[in-house]
This record gives structure tokens, sequence and C-alpha cells, in this order.
């Protein structure tokens, strides 16, 4: 299977049909059932293997196995077909499937070493070790359920981000649009204060009113992107719907 | 692929709610409130050099019902030139698909918040007769406001009262065919109808079945759901309560209880059965302002000694000066100079 980081990027490989993910996990064409696990891989695996590190204490490589264990049980145990989208969302099912699963590897540790003929998944775990260790989180300061569940969910937006900002930059290299990349870049993506608009125009060699209009165009431009991505995962556009309401607030 | 920072993701989250102002002449300054229905925004006017308000839809079309009541509450506030009603300036859809309209940005405070810092009861009550005005303004043209309440009114920096939020509005103009026979308060709020495709839409819009409005101010009726049942008397209904609300100023650090004429008022005003309140905003609002002036009110049957307080406050210094010249006559009779 491929990296889900690439083959998932700029929701490529997914077909823009609307067919959910689930469906197509749950269906009976390969080829379809393949990339909907990319596509589910790519949104969730980053999400999965911080919250196996921080909830359960896990070193890197236990995580690691487990995160891998996971994905490759939801596949070969067709987990999903038991997800009902008007009683859940995908992604608090994932998070209690993946709690699961982890309770049970840790009841029966060494019951099964996967490895061998078992699929593998190819996921980038230092890029995610490297995240994980650069936000520093102190478990203790995390006691609840609920905060383990709000983690889940930011990692989940931090890594649908991600991925959005990856194809925003694709598709800005497509367009010949750096400028409006790099601005994007510096007062969306970067952690210092707002910068005014004049002086990015200066920087940019460009007038006040391209930058509010290139900006408007990224911003707009990931805003459908980051759309595109959750729509692939959501089941029911009603899900869509409140998903991309709790992503990008209001009612 | 890219680490973000916590930081950055709010950034962004914000980034992807911002509205796309490209292609308008208004530039965003910054986020105000968000409400049921869309979230205002306060943004330059780049060719008028003036600020003003967008109210936006939080999302670009997910079903008609919204872009359409945005596009009738911009509507109803076009037809609603009043000094005490928010004016619109503009209203369309942006480039992401989302409708909005853009409105005077009033710098001031909500009703709930600056009633308490207005200690004289005659002050508040003076400031809700406004309220009234431009509700009494609404319902002459066919407007029933339908959500009525402290954080729907904005008291401006120069003291102006303004009713905000008209996205509950309903045009009352199928009242006509249904009460042709001349009912009371209906004739006067139907007077002025709208166009009649504005019917339709308002109909179909907060038709019949849809319980909209805000527990504690709502009508009986309106929470009913039975919107075809309302007239200017639910708005009146709302206005009794938010009365209460401004006469007893909860904020205040010590609570007096209500003159009992007053009390009345407002009691008539909020009146479980719609027959028995204020039969339009004009009638409450000269009760009220026979109150302030000391005179008797209708909601209000007065006891003999009540009438002679009311009396005696009312003309308290012209009582005191025949009084003390009345003294001073007697004390020259009684005691008269050699």
């Amino acid at each position: 299977m491929a990296p889900p980081e690439k083959s998932a990027a700029a929701g490529g490989n997914f077909p823009q049909t609307r067919i959910s993910v689930v469906a197509a996990i749950r269906g009976g064409d390969p080829t379809e059932r393949s990339r909907a696990l990319d596509v589910l891989c790519g949104a969730y695996w980053k999400p999965v293997y911080k919250y196996i590190r921080l909830k359960f204490s896990k070193s890197p490589e236990e995580a690691q196995d487990l995160t891998q264990g996971f994905f490759v049980e939801l596949l070969e145990r067709n987990l999903l077909s038991r997800f009902a989208a008007e009683k859940s969302r995908l992604r608090t099912y994932v998070r209690l499937c993946a709690d699961s699963f982890v309770l049970n590897e840790i009841k029966f540790a060494g019951r099964q070493k996967r490895g061998g003929e078992v699929v593998h998944l190819a996921l980038d775990f230092s890029s995610a070790e490297g995240e994980f260790a650069a936000q520093a989180i102190n478990p203790a300061s995390i006691p609840s359920p609920v905060h383990f569940e709000d983690f889940f969910e930011k990692e989940w937006i931090r890594s649908l981000f991600s991925s959005a900002v990856t194809d925003l930059k694709e598709l800005c290299v497509a367009r010949d649009k750096p400028t409006a990349f790099s601005l994007f870049e510096a007062y969306d993506l970067s952690d210092e204060g707002d910068r005014s608009y004049a002086q990015m125009a200066a920087e940019n060699g460009i007038s006040a009113s391209d930058v509010t209009n290139q900006l408007a165009w990224a911003r707009r431009e990931f805003r459908r992107l980051a759309q595109e991505r959750l729509r692939a995962i959501c089941e029911t556009d009603e899900e869509y719907h409140h998903e991309s309401r709790s992503l990008f607030g209001g009612g | 692929m890219r680490f973000l920072s916590d930081k950055s993701l709010e950034k962004l989250r914000s980034a992807g709610s911002a509205p796309d102002l490209s292609g308008t002449r208004y530039e965003l300054v910054r986020f105000v409130a968000r409400g049921g229905m869309g979230s205002v925004y306060v943004a330059t006017d780049r060719l008028l050099r003036r600020r003003v308000a967008l109210k936006i839809l939080e999302h670009e079309n997910p079903n008609d019902d919204l872009s359409a009541r945005l596009l009738h509450e911009s509507r109803v506030l076009a037809q609603l030139e009043h000094p005490g009603i928010v004016p619109i300036h503009d209203a369309g859809t942006l480039a992401d698909g989302r409708a909005f309209y853009v409105m005077k940005f009033v710098e001031g405070s909500r009703l709930d918040q600056f009633i308490a810092g207005v200690a004289s009861l005659p002050d508040r009550l003076r400031l809700f007769l406004r309220v009234c005005d431009a509700v009494s303004f609404a319902h002459s043209r066919g407007v029933l406001h339908r959500d009525l309440k402290p954080a729907n009114i904005m008291v401006g920096a120069f003291g102006e009262v303004l009713v905000m939020d008209w996205g509950l509005a309903k045009l009352l103009s199928e009242l006509v065919s249904l009460r042709a026979s001349g009912a009371d308060s209906e004739t006067l709020i139907t007077d002025k109808l709208p166009a009649s495709s504005e019917i339709t839409e308002s109909t179909a819009i907060t038709g019949e079945g849809l319980i909209l409005g805000t527990p504690g101010y709502m009508s009986p009726e309106q929470a009913r759901g039975d919107s075809s049942t309302l007239d200017a008397r639910s708005d009146i209904f709302s206005l009794g309560k938010l009365l209460q609300f401004i006469a007893e100023n909860p904020s205040a650090v010590s609570h007096t209880s209500l003159p009992r004429p007053l009390r009345a008022i407002c009691e008539r005003a909020f009146a479980e059965n719609s027959a028995d309140r204020y039969s339009s905003v004009a009638d409450f609002a000269s009760d009220l302002v026979r109150f302030l002036d000391g005179q008797q009110v209708s909601a209000y049957r007065e006891n003999l000694f009540e009438r002679t307080y009311r009396f005696y406050q009312r003309y308290q210094a012209a009582i005191l000066l025949i009084t003390a010249y009345l003294v001073m006559r007697a004390l020259f009779i009684l005691f008269p100079r050699h």
C-alpha cells in the first residue's frame, strides 16, 4: 500500500464522485477499498499514533506497532461495517475502536506479533514522533477522558489541515501562484504576530489590494481543499456539514 | 508534511471561516459576534471610507433556507427606514458563496449592558419608549420583529437606540385575507403592505409550525409555533417582558419594587391571553407616558388613597405653595398686627 500522505494528497486518488470512504471500504471493489483506506489512514494515522502515545503512555516503538496493528485490524475485521453515522461521528468511532484495540492488545499481550505476511502500512512515524516531542505534552496535564477526546479531535484537525496545506502548496505550484502561497504562509501559518498587508506588499513588490486578493484566494482554496478532504471521510452530508461547522466554527 | 502549531491551527480555523471579501469594496477588520444564523464582522467600506457591519452566513449555502432567511432579513430591513432601526446599505453573495448584507456599524452597548449604568427609572423608561417607537413603526409597515429582547437592542455612543437582528421578522400581510372582516389591531399593522413576492417568501421561511424566538421573551402563541395567529400583540408581549427587565434593572445594587401602575402596565403587556394585552404598541407607549407624567394609567384601577397620593405627587409644588399661602393667611388672621 502506498504511503497515505502521498497517495491522498490533494484529494487526488480518491474519486471526486461522492462515495464515502466508509461505503468504499465496506464495498466489494478492491481498488476503491484500497484507495478509501489510504484516505482514511491519511486522515487518522497521526491522531491515532499520538493518542496511543499519550493516553496509554506507550513508547514510540510500541505506539508504532499498535497504530499499524489498529489499521490492519480495521481493514481485516472490517470494523467500519459496524459504523452508523446516525449514532456517532466517524472520528469518535475510530477513537473508540482504537481504545478497544489497544486495551485488548494490553490484555492479551504477545498474543500475536505482527509482521511477516501481515499488511504493513508505510507511515512516516519519525515525523509524527517529532511532532509529538515538539508539542511536549505532559500526560498529567490531560487527566480526564474528556481531555483525551479533545486531544484526539485537535490532532485530527491538525492532520486534516496539514494535508490541506500540502494540497494548497501543490495547487499553487500547478497554477503558478507562488506569491499566493508565500503570503498565506507568512500570514496564516506563521507563529509570529500578524503583519500588516502593507508590509507584506512591500516585501513582495505588489500592491496592498493584490495582497488582499491573493490572500483571499489562498484562504478560499485552503478552505475548499480542507472541506474536500473532510467530505471524503464523512459518511453523510449531515455529518459533513456538522464537521465543517466544528472545523470552521459557527452554526 | 508541514507541522502546524496550535497557534497556526487557530489562525487557519479563523482564516477558513473568515468571509472572502475579494471582489467587494469591503475590507475585513474584525469578527464581532456569532448568532444563530450567521456571524457579524466589522469591515471598512473602501469606497465611502467608513466602518460598516457585515452579517454573513456561516457556510456557503448549506441549505437554501438560511440564504433565503438572510435575504428576507435584508429586504425587511430595507423597508424599515427609521432612526430606531439599524439601516441596511448593501446585500449580496460573496465569492465563497456565502450570503451577506451590510448595515450600519453601531458603536455602543447592548441594552442589557447599557441599562446597568442608568440609575433613574424615568430615564430607563424613556429609553424603552424609543424602542416602542421603532417597533411601532415596523408594525405600521406590516413587520413583526418576533425576537425582541435586551440583546437585540443597541444603545449608541450618542444615546441613539437601535433595534437590531430582524432575522425572525415576519410580514403580516397574509393576515389581511385571514381577517378580512377587519379585526382590531391587525387593521393597524396591515395598512401598508409589502410586495406580494415578499409575502410568499416570508410565509415559506417562517411558516406555521416553526418555533423561532427566545424563551422568556417569546409570546405563548409564538412558543406554540402557531405563526398564523401572530399579530402585533405577540411583539407587545416581548416588549412587556423587555419593559419589566428595564424597569427592574437587575444589575442595580439595590432593588426596589416597581410602582403598582408600572407593574400593571407590564403585566397587561405580557398577559397570557393576547386579547388581554394592549391592542397596539402606540397604546402601550401612551400608557407608559401617562405613568411618566403622573397620570392615571389604563392598566391599573387606583383606590382613593392612591389617587390622592398620585395627585399630590403630580402637583406637589403647587399644593405646597398653596398650603404655605393658606398657613400664612391663617397666621395673619389669628395674630393680626396691632
